[in-house]
């Protein structure tokens, strides 16, 4: 008879890394729902390629590193970068961006660093950034949501457009995003609400009269507004399930809110508003999935609490004041960068340290 | 006091902690068990926190049922009582009850079935008695805590500081066990006695006796025992039912969720004027006080899915666990695990020769579907999981990083030694890293260099100090040789100055001839500087003779 040694505590929650990697991705399931709803099949395209990137990618890397391959590939840490990087980027964009982005992502950004838990940058936002500035074209061609556009694109023509950048039929990704042909043939291509807000403004419409267009519709932007009730949900399912925290999601909402409720007291006419802010673009998806993403997050509660009130802050920076339309990217990684310091000095008080020294 | 009004009272959470399931259900159904005589009775000399005392008898004695079998010796420890008569077999070097298993002294009793006792003296008027004569009759009961280290108890009750609050632990936060849990309901009577006798000598202060509320039963028959105190003993202690939430049975977190204070970090309760007592020792002070028993046995749960009878028994301290375990039918697997204690602190043993002692609560045997063996141990993904339920407020994952980086500064930074090793980080770590051993190891390591630290010190100082005896000596015997040449240049002077005295009448005008001819009187003085030289040189070249003989 052998009997087993092991150390305390004997007893495990059982909740792996697996566990929760694969809760954040059924988690994203409802805005990326909504995202294809409105924006076709190049989400799951992009999904596609992405995945099949990162595991090949993550599984070199892994035999080259002489490192468990099953254990690590399994905990689809790797899936989870892919998959926000790739409902991240226009539905369209070519093959090679995505292919790009996931391997800088897990390669360099990730791996390069140590791998899982190492890396100090979020990699699917480390790859976003790198995809932004190295291809703005391709990164800003987002399509019309389907209830605007003049054609309707099936599986078919979205696959040869993924890979050739022209439909079956000839028709360029240029074409595609056409959403009305005016009476001088000015072509008006869509732009993501954030975008159309952010050059109307430059040419001195009010918020009141860019609001009046097609691409907005009630609060936020036509399909975004879906969108990010989508990711919404998920987070608050991931809540619901602990595998987050509240204080990331809810921190980095009120200070969005809060900077744009300031800033629509100052210049309502000039300064899109809170609603705007949280239901267009990534913000939720920011919220709920890349700023909890623990790896490069501040640890202690009261650390995330500044960490998400920074990426907050900085989303409406960088969208009012920025060159780019969208920033949770920038904002991230500029509060990647600032955790060290965050950590540091939000360390919690040990149990019996508050008074005075024995 | 009712239940209503005993919740009434505020409560304060600790943070963190964690809800296992409780799996109480196995063993607390039914009553404490009495099991027959075991064989063999390997009874440690030591079983509790200090030294062990001085052994009374020999092999061949027959011992009696409560007879002291150890005395404490003049560095303190507490005596070891027979907990049945027998005959003393020898006394050997016996597997302990430690993670380690060493071996440590214990005696060995061959028990004679009959089960006789000595006299047991109880203190008749106990509330009468000074809290000294109490505590030296705690001392020579042998009573240690029972719910944790096993702090010997009369050490711990006197205190010159004034304490305002005693508190009767019946928490029991650990899955499984339910030892606690059984005394409570079936002796609740005596352990408010007891909790009464330990507020009499610690000054009466205040006492609140702390139930978790998954103990329904509990609650109800220490609500009664209550009921049953006059009045002004019944205004004295109170009942306070704690919510369940692991480990809020910990010392520091039941004074917390009590009274809002922390105990001051690297300090005792009594510092904030708190004592807190288990409610197994508040029983035992109340046995030996009021019917003169010693500690002799004590509840342990036996509990686990691998049991075919699962429960709660009465074993005598150095009983075998072999014989417990076949009691309740153990029923091994291939990969048996054995835990004493519970499965968030117990340590597992592969010897199950291994015997009871004082603060053996609870024999776990899990199948391996109740508690799977551990897996691999992955890469930290900085969830921050560990640190939602420590406890402590200390950062259990930057002590991980510290601790595999062997960053002994770092980890004093982060309070290591205010982790109370728990298990909750390690409980829900999703990449299951073996967290608590981690922070063992490094809380051993830097012990060690500690110690290594203070002999290093020690042997700086014998050096230095060696050196400087060395130096010393070494100027002595100089100045001891100068003087010596110095005493003989003078005896040389001397003797020369005889000579010239002698020679003056023989040549009375010789000094005016030296004055006459200072060549003379200049050749004449270089002699004698080159005799005396000589001289000193002789003397130096014996002194180091002497010298490289003495060395």
């Amino acid at each position: 008879m052998s009997f087993y040694i092991a150390s305390s505590p004997h007893a495990h929650q059982r909740r792996t890394t697996q566990h929760i990697m694969l809760w954040v991705l059924l988690a994203l399931i409802p805005g990326l729902a909504a995202q294809c709803y409105f924006f076709g099949w190049g989400p799951l395209l992009q999904i596609t390629v992405a995945v099949t990137v990162a595991l090949i990618t993550e599984a070199v890397i892994l035999i080259v590193r002489e490192k468990p391959l099953r254990a690590t590939l399994g905990d689809f840490s790797a899936v989870v970068t892919a998959v926000l990087l790739a409902i991240s980027i226009p539905p369209l964009a070519p093959w090679w961006v995505i292919v790009i982005g996931t391997l800088f992502s897990i390669g360099i950004v990730k791996h390069v660093y140590g791998g899982i838990g190492q890396n100090v940058f979020n990699p699917a936002m480390a790859g976003y950034v790198l995809l932004l500035i190295s291809f703005p074209v391709q990164m800003t061609s987002w399509m019309p949501p389907s209830t605007l556009a003049t054609f309707e694109l099936n599986f078919i023509d979205s696959l040869w457009l993924f890979f050739t950048q022209y439909t079956s039929e000839g028709y360029s990704l240029e074409q595609v995003r056409l959403i009305e042909l005016t009476q001088s043939l000015d072509a008006i291509v869509m732009a993501t609400p954030l975008d159309e807000i952010k050059t109307q403004l430059s040419q001195g419409y009010t918020l009141t009269e860019i609001k009046r267009s097609d691409v907005f519709s009630g609060i936020a932007g036509t399909g975004w507004l879906w969108v990010n009730l989508g990711y919404l949900v998920g987070g608050l399912l991931l809540l619901y399930k602990r595998i987050i925290q509240w204080h990331i999601p809810v921190a980095l909402l009120a200070s969005l809110a809060f900077f744009a409720a300031l800033g629509s007291l100052f210049a309502a006419d000039q300064l899109p508003g809170v609603s705007l802010h949280l239901l267009s673009g990534g913000a939720m998806l920011a919220a709920f999935f890349i700023a909890t993403d623990p790896v490069s997050a501040a640890t202690s509660n009261r650390g995330k609490l500044v960490y998400a009130a920074l990426i907050g802050m900085l989303i409406y920076i960088i969208r009012t004041w920025g060159g780019y339309p969208d920033a949770i990217a920038f904002a991230v990684l500029l509060a990647n960068m600032c955790v060290p310091v965050i950590d540091y000095y939000t360390r919690p008080r040990a149990y019996g340290h508050g008074g005075k020294a024995l | 006091m009712s239940k209503q009004a005993s919740n009434a009272v505020q409560l304060w959470d600790f943070p963190g902690g964690i809800h296992p399931p409780e799996r109480k259900q196995l063993a607390n159904r039914t009553p404490i068990a009495h099991l027959p005589l075991p064989s063999v009775l390997y009874i440690p000399l030591r079983q509790h926190l200090g030294s062990a005392g001085n052994i009374l008898v020999q092999p061949g004695d027959t011992v009696l049922r409560g007879q002291a079998l150890t005395e404490p010796g003049h560095t303190g420890g507490l005596p070891v009582h027979a907990p049945t008569s027998g005959t003393v077999q020898a006394i050997i070097d016996h597997p302990s009850n430690h993670p380690s298993m060493l071996a440590e002294p214990c005696i060995q009793l061959i028990p004679d079935g009959l089960h006789n006792s000595v006299a047991f003296e109880p203190i008749s008027n106990p509330f009468e008695a000074t809290a000294l004569s109490l505590l030296q009759h705690i001392q020579q009961a042998g009573i240690a805590g029972m719910g944790g280290a096993g702090f010997p108890t009369a050490q711990k009750l006197a205190q010159s500081r004034r304490i305002e609050l005693l508190i009767i632990n019946g928490v029991e936060c650990e899955p499984y066990i339910v030892s606690d849990d059984r005394l409570m309901r079936e002796h609740a009577a005596t352990i408010v006695r007891g909790s009464l006798l330990i507020g009499h000598i610690l000054g009466n202060p205040a006492i609140v006796i702390a139930v978790e509320d998954n103990k329904p039963e509990a609650i109800q028959a220490l609500e009664h025992a209550l009921t049953q105190l006059d009045s002004q003993q019944a205004e004295q202690i109170s009942l306070r039912v704690v919510p369940t939430k692991y480990p809020s049975g910990g010392e520091k977190q039941l004074i917390q969720v009590l009274t809002g204070k922390q105990v001051p970090a690297r300090g005792y309760p009594a510092h904030i004027g708190i004592i807190m007592q288990n409610v197994g020792t508040a029983f035992a002070v109340a046995r030996a006080i009021d019917h003169g028993e010693p500690l002799m046995e004590r509840v342990v749960t036996l509990t686990g899915e691998a049991f075919a009878q699962p429960g709660t028994v009465w074993g005598l301290l150095g009983t075998p666990i072999a014989h417990l375990l076949t009691h309740a039918g153990l029923q091994t697997e291939a990969q048996q695990r054995i835990i004493v204690g519970g499965p968030m602190m117990g340590f597992t043993v592969t010897d199950l020769q291994i015997p009871i002692t004082k603060t053996t609560n609870c024999l776990l045997a899990p199948t391996t579907t109740e508690i799977p063996a551990k897996r691999q141990e992955l890469a930290c993904i900085r969830c921050g999981a560990c640190e939602q339920v420590c406890p402590a407020s200390i950062l259990p994952q930057q002590l991980y990083w510290l601790a595999r980086a062997k960053d002994h500064d770092g980890l004093a930074q982060h309070h290591l030694s205010d982790c109370i090793e728990c298990g909750a980080c390690a409980y829900v770590c999703p990449s299951e890293i073996p967290l608590v051993h981690y922070y063992r190891q490094a809380k051993a390591d830097i012990r060690e260099a500690h110690i290594e630290q203070q002999k290093a010190e020690i042997a700086r100082q014998r050096f230095e100090a060696r050196q400087a005896r060395l130096q010393r000596e070494k100027e002595e015997r100089l100045e001891r040789h100068r003087q010596a040449a110095e005493a003989r240049q003078k005896a040389l002077a001397a003797r020369e100055r005889e000579h010239a005295q002698q020679a003056e009448p023989a040549a009375p005008n010789a000094p005016a001839a030296a004055s006459d001819d200072p060549q003379k009187a200049k050749v004449a003085a270089a002699i004698a500087r080159a005799k005396a030289k000589k001289a000193a040189q002789q003397v130096q070249q014996q002194s180091q003779q002497g010298d490289s003989e003495s060395s």
